[in-house]
C-alpha cells in the first residue's frame, strides 16, 4: 500500500496508453515507408533506365534515320522530329479549344450549364488513351490514311481537358478585385477579358500548356492507329504518316532483337528525362512566379 | 450598361462570347462524335453476335470467332487488384504528405510522387518486361506462392512470366500517384479544429486519423479511388506488353491473359478481317461504357460529398 503517488506517473504511458501510442507510431512509420517506396519506385525507374539507355545516346542516335527490323545501325531522328510536329499541330489545335472552353465557364456559363459543360471536360480526362485512338481511327483515318493531322487530333483531345481545367483554375484565381476595378472602369467585357484576366492567369495556362505536351510527348495509345509509319526516313508532311518516339519504341520492343531492344532504351531514356525536366522545370517557374506576384 | 459601349465593343463582347461557347461545344461535339464512332464501327460485330458478344468467351481471329469475356475478366482483375495495393499506398501517402510530414519535405515528396504519372505508359512496360518481370518470376511469384499458393491465385507460374500480375503491379505505379494527390489535397480541407480538438482529448495520431479524418472525408476517398480504376480500366499499352497477350480466363494471377483495352491495342493495327475490326470497336464501345460509368460514378460521389460539407 503506497500512500505517496509516484510523481512520475502520469509522464510515462503504460499499459493501455503505451498500446495505443505504439499502435499509432506504426502507423507512423507506414504511412512513412508507403512514401519512401513511391519515391523510392521513382529513383528505380529512372536509374534503370539511365543504366540501361545512358550508352545508346550518341550524336548518329539523336539523328540517323530509324532502324531496320533488326534494330542494327541507325538512330531516332525522324522519331524526335515526328514527336516533335505532332505534339506542335495537337497543341495548336488544342490551346484555343482548352481556353475558350475554360473562359466560357469562368465568365460566361450560367451555372447549370456550367455544370454540364463541367461534366463533359471531365469525361474527357477520364477516357481511355485508346478509345480516342479508335476514335479518330474511324473518323479519319479510315477515310483518308494514317496521317500527322489524324495522330495530332487525337493528341489535341488528350491535351484539352488538361488545358482547359488548369486554365479555368487560373482565371478563377484572377483576384476579384482586379476584375471589379475594370468594371468600375466601364471597360467592355471582352477588353478585360483580353486585356486584365488573360495576362493574369497567362502564367497558369503556360504551365497547363507545358504539362500537356509532355504528357502528349508520351502518348502511345492515341497514335498507334493513326500515325504508325513503315518507313525509316525522314518525314515532316503532316498528311503522310510520321514517325514518332512512342510508337518506334513500342516497335522495338516487339520486334525483340536485342540490337532494337537496346535501342528503344535509349529512346526511353530521353522520353523520361525530358518530361520529367518539363514537369520539374514547369513546377518550379509557376511557384516562383506567382511567389513573386503574391497569389 | 451595354448601351454606353460603342458598337464595336458591343460586336466584340458578342463575338467573344461565342468563341467561348463554341470552345464548350466543341468539347461536347467531340464527346458526341466518339460515342457514335464507336458504335457505329461495332454495328457489324453486334448484328452478328447481340449482346451475347459480352458472354461469349472465345476470341480466335484464325476462326473469324470473336467474344468478349475473357477480356472484361482480365481488365477487372487488374483494374481490381492494382486498386487493391493502390488505394492502400495511396491513401497512406495522401495522409503522410497532408498530415505527418513536415512542409519541407511534403513539398520535395509530394512532386516526386506525381512524377509517377508522368512516366509514359509505354516506358512503364518496357521497364515492366526487363526489371519487373524478373523479379517477380525470381521473387515475388515464388514467395507469394509458397505462403498463398492454395488460394489459387497465386498458383504456380508460367515460364514466361507476363501475367496478369506483373499487369497489376504496373498499374498499381500509374494508379498510385492519381490517388495520392486526390487524397492529399482531399485530407487538407478537414478543419484544423477537428484535428486539434481529437488530439486534445487524448487520441493519438491514429486515433484522430481514424476517428476524424477518414470520416470526414470517406466519400472524398471512395471517389478519388473510383478515378484511379477508371486510370486502370483504360490503360492499354502497359498492360499489352507485360499481360500476356492470352484470351484466357485463370483464378491464377500468374498465367498469360489479356485486357480490353490491351487487345485493342494489339489487334487493331494488324486486323485481318472486317468482323475482327469490328469486334474490335465492339470492345471499345463496352470500355466506353465501363470508362463513363466509373467517371460518372466518381463525379456523383465527390459533388455529394461537397454538398454534405
Amino acid at each position: 500500500m503506497s500512500a505517496i503517488p509516484d510523481p512520475t506517473h502520469a509522464l510515462t504511458a503504460s499499459g493501455n496508453l503505451r498500446r495505443r501510442q505504439a499502435i499509432s507510431r506504426g502507423f507512423v512509420t507506414a504511412t512513412i515507408a508507403a512514401a519512401g517506396l513511391a519515391v523510392a519506385v521513382l529513383i528505380m525507374l529512372v536509374y534503370y533506365a539511365a543504366k540501361q539507355g545512358v550508352s545508346q545516346l550518341s550524336g548518329t542516335f539523336l539523328t540517323g534515320h530509324l532502324p531496320p527490323y533488326d534494330g542494327v545501325g541507325g538512330g531516332i531522328g525522324p522519331a524526335l522530329v515526328g514527336t516533335g510536329e505532332l505534339v506542335l499541330i495537337a497543341t495548336l489545335i488544342a490551346l484555343p479549344v482548352g481556353v475558350l472552353t475554360a473562359l466560357y465557364l469562368a465568365e460566361f456559363a450560367s451555372p447549370r450549364v456550367g455544370k454540364v459543360v463541367q461534366t463533359g471536360l471531365e469525361q474527357m480526362a477520364g477516357l481511355p488513351t485508346i478509345i480516342i485512338g479508335v476514335f479518330i481511327y474511324g473518323l479519319v483515318t479510315v477515310n483518308f490514311g494514317q496521317s500527322a493531322i489524324a495522330g495530332a487530333l487525337a493528341l489535341a483531345i488528350v491535351e484539352v481537358p488538361l488545358i482547359a481545367r488548369a486554365s479555368l483554375e487560373s482565371i478563377r484565381r484572377v483576384p476579384g478585385s482586379i476584375r471589379e476595378a475594370a468594371d468600375a472602369l466601364g471597360v467592355a467585357r471582352w477588353r478585360t477579358v483580353v486585356g486584365v484576366i488573360l495576362p493574369t492567369a497567362s502564367n497558369g495556362i503556360a504551365t497547363a500548356t507545358i504539362l500537356a505536351v509532355a504528357r502528349a510527348a508520351g502518348e502511345t495509345a492515341p497514335l498507334l492507329l493513326n500515325t504508325n509509319p513503315t518507313g525509316l526516313g525522314y518525314q515532316l508532311n503532316p498528311f503522310q504518316a510520321v514517325p514518332n518516339i512512342p510508337v518506334e519504341i513500342l516497335q522495338l520492343i516487339n520486334s525483340g532483337y536485342s540490337a532494337a531492344v537496346a535501342k528503344a532504351w535509349g529512346a526511353a531514356f530521353l522520353l523520361i528525362v525530358v518530361i520529367l525536366a518539363i514537369n520539374i522545370g514547369a513546377r518550379v517557374w509557376l511557384r516562383r512566379s506567382e511567389r513573386k506576384r503574391g497569389l | 450598361v451595354l448601351n454606353r459601349l460603342n458598337a464595336t465593343d458591343r460586336r466584340a463582347n458578342r463575338a467573344l462570347k461565342l468563341l467561348a461557347l463554341a470552345g464548350g461545344a466543341l468539347v461536347f461535339l467531340v464527346l458526341i462524335a466518339i460515342v457514335y464512332q464507336v458504335i457505329n464501327g461495332a454495328s457489324l460485330a453486334f448484328s452478328k453476335y447481340g449482346f451475347g458478344f459480352i458472354v461469349h468467351k472465345t476470341w480466335n481471329p484464325p476462326a473469324n470467332e470473336y467474344g468478349a469475356l475473357s477480356f472484361i475478366y482480365g481488365t477487372l482483375v487488374t483494374a481490381v487488384g492494382s486498386l487493391i495495393l493502390a488505394t492502400i499506398l495511396g491513401v497512406s501517402i495522401g495522409l503522410f504528405l497532408s498530415l505527418m510530414a513536415p512542409r519541407r519535405v511534403a513539398m520535395v515528396i509530394g512532386p516526386l510522387v506525381e512524377m509517377l504519372a508522368a512516366i509514359p505508359s509505354v516506358v512503364l512496360g518496357l521497364i515492366g518486361i526487363y526489371l519487373l518481370l524478373p523479379f517477380i518470376r525470381s521473387d515475388i511469384e515464388p514467395a507469394l506462392h509458397s505462403v498463398l499458393g492454395f488460394t489459387q491465385i497465386f498458383g504456380a507460374a508460367q515460364p514466361v512470366g507476363n501475367s496478369p500480375f506483373a499487369a497489376i503491379l504496373v498499374l498499381t505505379i500509374m494508379v498510385v500517384p492519381i490517388i495520392a494527390a486526390l487524397t492529399r489535397d482531399l485530407f487538407l480541407t478537414v478543419p484544423r479544429d477537428l484535428r486539434d480538438g481529437a488530439e486534445a482529448l487524448g487520441c493519438t495520431r491514429w486515433e484522430m486519423i481514424r476517428g476524424v479524418v477518414i470520416p470526414t472525408t470517406q466519400s472524398g476517398i471512395t471517389a478519388a479511388c473510383v478515378l484511379g480504376f477508371g486510370r486502370a480500366i483504360g490503360e492499354a499499352i502497359a498492360v499489352a506488353l507485360v499481360i500476356g497477350g492470352v484470351p484466357a480466363i485463370h483464378h491464377n494471377l500468374f498465367l498469360a491473359a489479356n485486357s480490353t483495352a490491351a487487345v485493342i491495342a494489339t489487334e487493331a493495327p494488324s486486323a485481318i478481317s472486317a468482323l475482327q475490326t469490328s469486334s474490335l470497336f465492339y470492345l471499345a464501345a463496352i470500355l466506353l461504357v465501363m470508362g463513363v460509368t466509373t467517371n460518372l460514378a466518381a463525379q456523383r460521389i465527390s459533388s455529394r460529398a461537397g454538398r454534405i460539407r
